[in-house]
């Protein structure tokens, strides 16, 4: 892959975290849905095994909720090509790593 | 279909854990003697569009909403076991820095999205474009995948939350998968849109095409 081509996906995926998801639906999900349905939404609503930093979607202490949801896009954009970078780095074929740094 | 805390019993909710360990584990072990160099930063892409995908929230019927899952679209591009890994890579970040899943329920999620909706999605696609691989079954191949991936996952969904005696099976399983049905045609439109973007610009990349075996 060329890095051109990288940074054009990453700028794909960093237009629809940013541009987009403020105006995604905001209805319930799937998953949501039934359980309102079934009447067990509330067993998901108590305190959560751990604090997330950004919740929901939404950059705390921003006051614009377009604006916090654009950062939390683009803020996890980062995170996520980073794990996954880090993680095929790490899972790459060690043999062949040494001879094919060579890009595209 | 992120299930949060306390939808599942502990005793689910650790199986979730022990199950999807042992897959991913081996998932991983096949990505480690699969994984070439020039596939690395497309991982990363991989995981990037997808996690931005997920938060473009699409409305169906009845003021519902779908996103995509991405693991069809993953595990064509990449390959299953390298498109599990990617998808658990984002479930495990949506879960602990945005709160989406809860971490008791990481496991179940994993499991449900990145092992059989991912796995149980290639296997289609490669079913039906091993009985003819033209380019044009090669797209039906896609779009079916994409849409059974996110039935299989919301099946898996249904199960675990009436094992955990949420709510009855014959119940949630109808409306999950009736609910899902709906969304799964998005996530096989957006699947073939991308993926023959892909092919046209770069079809060396893509893994469906090339491979034989399962």
């Amino acid at each position: 892959m060329k890095t051109r081509e990288i940074i054009f996906g990453i700028l794909a995926a960093l237009v629809l975290a940013v541009f987009l998801s403020p105006f995604a639906s905001e209805h319930p999900d799937g998953l949501e849905r039934v359980a309102e349905d079934h009447g067990f939404i509330e067993r998901g609503e108590g305190e959560p095994a751990v604090d997330a930093p950004v919740p929901d979607y939404v950059v705390p202490g921003v006051k614009n909720e377009k604006m916090a949801t654009a950062l939390a896009g683009a803020l996890g954009v980062v995170i996520v090509f980073a794990a996954g970078y880090g993680a095929a780095r790490l899972l790459v074929r060690s043999a062949k790593s040494g001879r094919a740094q060579k890009r595209g | 279909m992120h299930i949060p805390d306390g939808f599942l019993s502990p005793p689910v909710w650790a199986s979730g854990w022990a199950v999807m360990t042992a897959a991913l584990g081996w998932c991983v072990k096949k990505t480690h003697a699969l994984l070439e160099e020039k596939m690395v930063p497309l991982m990363g892409v991989m995981c990037a569009f997808i996690f931005a995908a997920q938060m473009l929230n699409f409305p169906i019927l009845g003021g519902t909403s779908g996103h995509l899952l991405g693991g069809v679209l993953a595990a064509v591009l990449l390959g299953p076991c390298p498109a599990a890994v990617v998808l658990a890579s984002v479930l495990v970040v949506q879960c602990l820095v945005f709160q989406d899943g809860g971490l008791t329920a990481l496991g179940a999620n994993i499991f449900n999205m990145a092992i059989v909706g991912t796995m149980g999605g290639y296997f289609i696609f490669r079913l039906i474009y091993k009985m003819k691989s033209t380019p044009k079954v090669f797209l039906i191949a896609v779009a079916c995948a994409a849409w059974f991936s996110v039935i299989l996952a919301a099946t898996a969904c249904a199960f675990e939350l009436a094992l955990s005696g949420t709510v009855a099976l014959t119940s949630v399983f109808a409306a999950m998968a009736g609910v899902h049905a709906l969304i799964g045609i998005g996530e096989a439109l957006i699947t073939v849109f991308v993926v023959e973007f892909v092919v046209k610009a770069r079809p060396d990349l893509v893994y469906g095409l090339k491979r034989r075996g399962l």
